[in-house]
């Protein structure tokens, strides 16, 4: 999971504070783990350097926490590339996915498109293990479809959430 | 809009209501020989609706459907039972074989509706079902064997004609895992061998993994799944 | 106890309550029973429907009971009969005058309406008002100020008018009543053949009926099975499901009897509308005898449950399933030819018993006609499976059809069992009437040849003008090709009251005395004396003496004639008989007009015979109107070839009646099942649509698969039926001959059904071969 495009993307909505910043992902994503202030801060700098957030003031008592940052035009280009490219299928991506629909729902974009790429990249992945489960021998067939399985449970999550999407806008926007 | 370049069965802007409910509401599709295409989508997403404006079996509202460079929404009804008995196969997800013939029977049936004398259409059937590996099963009754076996059966009839589209709806639906798997690898084996198109519907990925392309339909909307290269 | 009441109501639960399925299974179960049950009970009114029609047919009884007439009082009534006919219908006429302020009342009629007006029955007054009936309208065509109440007729259809005329005078057929109604006629006794072939009629219409509610009961049998093996499933035993299916068609049975008393009470009104037959029926004489009813009330539930037990037996339900006892035992023919064989053998005794050996012994009928036709229902499934294993090869349809018997033979002999036995019944009885017909349909010696009618204008002292002016009438009508010279007729004696010698006089033309008999050299005032053929009467040769003063018309006790004198010629010529187109010879006197001083015919009979022209529509009605213009009591008697006995016509009536009735009942019932069957498989059938199978094929599948089982059904019915005719026939001692018509009338109706059921199933086909049968979401 990328911190550094979850926090960009929710720059995307408007400027913020650092110590903002830190509240958001944490109420949104960071469910059992919150977010450190240093990673915030070494983040952003890493942003800064990039060139893809700008400071847009300072308040009073200095520290990083009081930066207040804003999104440029290319960070908005960096989120949405990183939005359109599926992730590589493996497992346990669910929380990387989760962040990406959120983030997406957040900054109006179509969350549904960025489900079907992603089922379309794990079907791919799944075609070429089917593919090597017909010519390979059992082994081969054993170790694969141990693979298919895994890949399958991740396409049933996307569909669930393709099927709840509307729900999920309502109560990622309403918080 | 017109049939992409090289396709056997293509669909334009499909609309299709049945009372207050559109079950397709602009959906296209296109398929070349040889290549299998899964329809994918959540349930009552207008995948089967679709399957069956392709395969003639519905006419749609709106829409164009060409097969073979003919018109399929101009044809009358009886054109298109001709056509879906000379060039298309059928697999359905319960079988639906006929309880009272024998498996091999059954097998001929679509063979013996062309009009192919009973002996010759029952040898015919017996290949076949070689290939499925059900030709043991060919004096008994449906309902005297498992349901992967009936639906080899079911894949044998529909394979027996040498359609040029097979129409498979859920295949393995009603099947475990290995059953299902089993039946995939044989229809699709089989379908690649004739060079068969395949419209194969089905909301499960390791199923839809036999597939060279899927279509994702939602909300009687389709969306053609390019691969990514 | 408890559980055994628990496990019957669990199961009426399921009938009644078991979704939209179990739902639609108990109503068909129910209108197939009720269908049943209404027959059944409109069976058991029939003896209270005979006997109110016959009730009502003595207390209108006209006649004087002693054959004197009373002396005229207050409360005396004139009364002549006047019936008459139209378009083959009889109407029943009467012309009345109340001699006293009391008169006797007819019943149905309130008050007597003033003279020249007349009382009629609803339908003649129907009849009377439409553009139909005109023409009878102009024969009877009095003042209608009234009907005639219910009591005054035997049935709602029967035409009915009494007129008041104040010219009748007490005479020649004109009868005095102060009574009217007989507590009892003396009714005849019923002769031992037609007693048997009532029984037969009964046991022919109601066996299949008994097939038809037992078929009825098994409808969706299938389904309940299944439901029955989940039950075992979560718990109950072998005998629970038992218990439950009976509780299941105890149910099913008892909505069958609510739904055979609403048919019935149904059939019952509309009844009243219906004539059929001649015979028309009002709804309140069709009440059944209470008994008869309990019967029906206890029987039909018990008859259900055993029927479902019965069809338990050969399967074994399972918790995870129905198992029919795979591989069924094969159908054993040995007990099922015993049961026939039975039956021919309590008939045997009876052979060549004919009408003089009394009466035949109704139990030993019963069991031999009921054991015979219940063989059929033991030997169609045997038939049906042993046949259709057999079959093979073939188009698809056929293939798809002898698949399905093989697979469940039983069924569809199950379902066409009804029409075989129905059918069996009816040809052994076709066959017996064939039979029989001789003996009751007599030849009347009328010659068709030379007239089609005779009109008779009844004796008065116009006689003369009348006849011979109706006659002139008639010969210039359209409807009449051709009249015979007109004849007079009347009573002659040696005295004026009671004479000791007495017989006939008839008076025509040379011409017309020649159509009658052999009359050589007539020359106009001859008179001939003609010996009565069938039997040597003196009194002619003592009449015939010339110059002898004879009285014509002469009086007797409680009747008074004319007795005009009239005087022999001085001779009197030999004549030989002939006959006249009535077919009886004419004997007695014959007189040509000359011989009377007048020169004119006396006070006669007038009769005068017609032939018709053929082409002219209603040319029957126009001469009876004809005629009713001359004189309101002359009658048009239409002459036939043949005449069948009455009482034999109506039991055939009575069986074609019911034969239709079975067999529409039983034409029902293979359509309810041939529909269960097609919503069982509205999947495949519109799987086997997607490989586009045509239309015709599954339609023709459907023909064969109810073909097959009716033609075999035929086949054995016509086996079966034609023994149990001939045997019956030498029952009767009658030669066995087959009746070939009404076995192809019978096969043609089986076949009709067969067509019947198919068409009426082609449209549910069709509609359940649309696509949208695919779709499951």
């Amino acid at each position: 999971m990328s911190i550094g495009h979850t926090l960009l993307g929710l720059l995307e909505s408007g400027p913020r504070h650092g110590y903002d910043l830190k509240r958001a992902f944490d109420e949104k994503f960071g469910h059992d783990k919150p977010l450190h202030y240093g990673q915030v801060y070494s983040t952003m700098s890493r942003l800064l350097k990039n060139g893809l957030v700008e400071v847009d003031g300072v308040e009073a008592g200095g520290g990083p926490e009081r930066k207040r940052y804003a999104i440029t035009e290319a960070g908005i280009t960096d989120v949405q590339t990183w939005l359109a490219t599926p992730e590589k299928p493996e497992p346990y991506l669910s929380s990387t996915l989760y962040t990406k629909v959120v983030l997406a729902l957040l900054t109006g974009r179509d969350a549904g498109d960025l489900l079907d790429t992603q089922r379309a990249e794990h079907l791919r992945m799944m075609r070429m293990l089917t593919e090597r489960k017909r010519k390979g021998d059992l082994a081969d067939q054993l170790i694969c479809d141990h693979a298919l399985f895994h890949l399958e449970a991740d396409l049933r999550w996307l569909e669930l959430t393709a099927a709840r999407l509307d729900k999920l806008a309502k109560a990622v926007t309403s918080a | 809009m017109t049939a992409p370049a090289g396709s056997l069965l293509s669909a334009q802007d499909l609309r299709k209501a049945y009372g207050p409910t559109n079950a397709l509401d602009g959906a296209h599709f296109s398929i070349h020989p040889g290549e299998v295409v899964a329809v994918m989508g959540p349930s009552g997403s207008g995948k089967s609706t679709l399957l069956h404006c392709l395969a003639g079996i519905v006419p749609p509202d709106s829409g164009v459907i060409t097969y073979n460079g003919r018109e399929l929404s101009a044809m009358s009804d009886g054109e298109r039972s001709a056509l879906r008995r000379s060039d298309f196969g059928f697999v359905f997800q319960f079988g639906q074989l006929v309880p009272e013939l024998s498996c091999v029977e059954n097998v001929a049936l679509p063979l013996r509706l062309n009009g192919a004398k009973r002996k010759e259409a029952e040898r015919t059937a017996l290949t076949w079902m070689e290939r499925l590996e059900v030709d043991d099963l060919a004096k008994k009754r449906p309902g005297e064997v498992s349901g992967g076996q009936g639906q080899r059966v079911a894949v044998a009839r529909s394979l027996v004609t040498s359609p040029r589209v097979l129409f498979a709806d859920e295949p393995t639906g009603a099947l475990d895992s290995l059953n299902g798997e089993r039946v995939m690898q044989l229809l699709t084996d089989a379908a690649r061998s004739t060079n068969a198109a395949v419209v194969l519907v089905t909301h499960e990925a390791r199923v839809a993994a036999y597939s060279d392309r899927e279509i994702v339909v939602r909300d009687g909307k389709s969306r053609d799944m390019e691969p990514v290269l | 106890m408890s559980g055994w009441i628990r496990d019957l109501a669990m199961g009426a639960r399921f009938a009644l309550t078991g979704g939209r399925e179990g739902w639609l299974r108990t109503a068909l179960t129910a209108v197939g029973v009720g269908l049943g049950v209404a027959l059944l009970l409109l069976t058991a009114t029939l003896p209270n429907a005979l006997g109110a029609r016959d009730a009502r047919g003595q207390a209108r009884w006209d006649y004087s009971v002693s054959g004197e007439n009373p002396p005229a009082g207050e409360r005396t009534l004139l009364v002549a009969q006047n019936d008459t006919m139209f378009r083959g219908e009889e109407v029943r006429g009467r012309r009345v005058k109340p001699e006293g302020a009391d008169a006797v009342l007819i019943p149905g009629v309130a008050e007597y309406p003033a003279d020249g007006e007349m009382l009629v029955s609803p339908a003649l007054k129907e009849l009377l008002g439409s553009a139909d009936g005109k023409l009878l309208r102009e024969r009877l065509d009095s003042k209608i100020v009234g009907t005639i109440g219910s009591a005054g007729l035997v049935g709602p259809a029967e035409l009915v008018y009494v007129a008041v005329d104040d010219t009748l005078r007490p005479g020649d057929g004109v009868r005095r009543l102060d009574t009217i109604g007989v507590s009892e006629v003396q009714s005849e006794r019923m002769d031992p053949v037609l007693l048997l072939i009532v029984l037969v009629v009964f046991i022919a219409l109601l066996m299949p009926v008994a097939v038809f509610i037992a078929a009825a009961v098994r409808f969706g049998g299938e389904r309940r099975d299944r439901r029955l093996a989940a039950l075992r499933l979560v718990g109950a035993d072998g005998w629970m499901t038992r218990r439950i299916a009976a509780g299941e068609a105890l149910a099913g049975a008892g909505v069958g009897l609510v739904h055979g008393a609403v048919f019935f009470a149904i059939g019952r009104q509309a009844a009243g509308s219906v004539e059929a037959f001649d015979i028309s029926v009002f709804p309140h004489d069709l009440s059944p005898a209470p008994l008869l009813v309990l019967l029906v009330a206890l029987a039909v539930p018990a008859a259900a449950v055993a029927v479902t037990l019965l069809a338990l037996r050969g399967v074994v339900i399972e918790p995870l399933g129905v198992v029919r006892t795979a591989k069924p035992v094969r159908r054993r023919l040995w007990w099922r030819l015993l049961l026939p064989l039975l039956g021919l053998g309590l008939l045997a005794p009876m052979i060549g018993q004919g009408r003089d050996g009394g009466e035949f012994n109704q139990w030993l009928v019963t069991g031999g006609v009921v054991l015979l036709l219940v063989g059929i229902t033991a030997l169609l499934p045997w038939s049906v499976e042993a046949v259709v294993r057999r079959l093979g090869g073939g188009s698809v349809s056929w293939q798809l059809a002898v698949r399905r018997l093989q697979l469940s033979s039983g069924t569809a002999a199950r379902l066409v069992n009804g029409i075989a036995v129905a059918v069996a019944g009816a040809i052994a009885l076709q066959m017996l009437f064939a039979g029989v017909e001789s003996d009751y349909e007599q030849s009347t010696g009328q010659d068709v040849n030379r007239a089609d009618m005779q009109i008779r204008v009844p004796l008065s002292a116009q006689a003369d003008e009348q006849i011979s002016g109706l006659a002139k009438k008639l010969a210039d009508s359209p409807a009449v090709a051709s009249v015979t010279p007109y004849t007079g007729s009347a009573n002659v004696g040696d005295g004026k009251l009671q004479p000791q010698n007495s017989s006939q006089l008839t008076v025509g033309s040379c011409a017309a005395l020649r159509t009658l008999a052999d009359v050589p050299g007539c020359k106009p005032g001859d008179v001939f004396a003609v010996e009565n053929p069938e039997f040597s009467d003196d009194s002619i040769a003592a009449l015939s003496k010339p110059g002898r003063k004879l009285y014509i018309d002469p009086a007797y006790p409680g009747s008074p004639g004319l007795a005009q004198p009239w005087t022999l010629p001085a001779k009197v010529k030999k004549s030989a008989a002939g006959t006249d187109p009535m077919g009886s010879p004419p004997y007695g006197l014959l007189a040509t007009p000359e011989a009377f001083p007048e020169g004119r015919f006396p006070a006669l009979d007038g009769t005068v015979f017609v032939q018709l022209d053929k082409s002219q529509p209603d040319a029957v009605e126009l001469v009876r109107n004809m005629a009713a213009a001359a004189d309101p009591r002359a009658t048009g008697f239409t002459l036939a070839a043949t005449e069948r006995s009455d009482k034999f016509s109506s039991v055939r009536t009575g069986l074609f009646a019911g034969a239709t009735c079975v067999l529409l009942l039983i034409g029902a019932s293979l359509l309810v099942s041939q529909m269960e069957q097609l919503r069982d498989r509205k999947k495949l059938l519109s799987a086997l649509v997607a490989f586009g199978t045509r239309r015709r094929t599954l339609s023709l599948s459907v023909l064969w698969q109810t073909a097959i089982p009716v033609i075999l059904g035929l086949a054995l019915s016509l086996t079966v039926g034609v023994t149990l005719g001939a045997v019956l026939l030498k029952m009767t001692a009658h030669k066995v001959s087959f009746d070939w018509p009404s076995v192809l009338a019978m096969s043609g109706i089986g076949a009709g059904v067969v067509l019947g059921v198919t068409l009426l199933s082609l449209p549910p086909l069709l509609r359940m071969m649309r696509p949208e049968g695919l779709r499951t979401e």
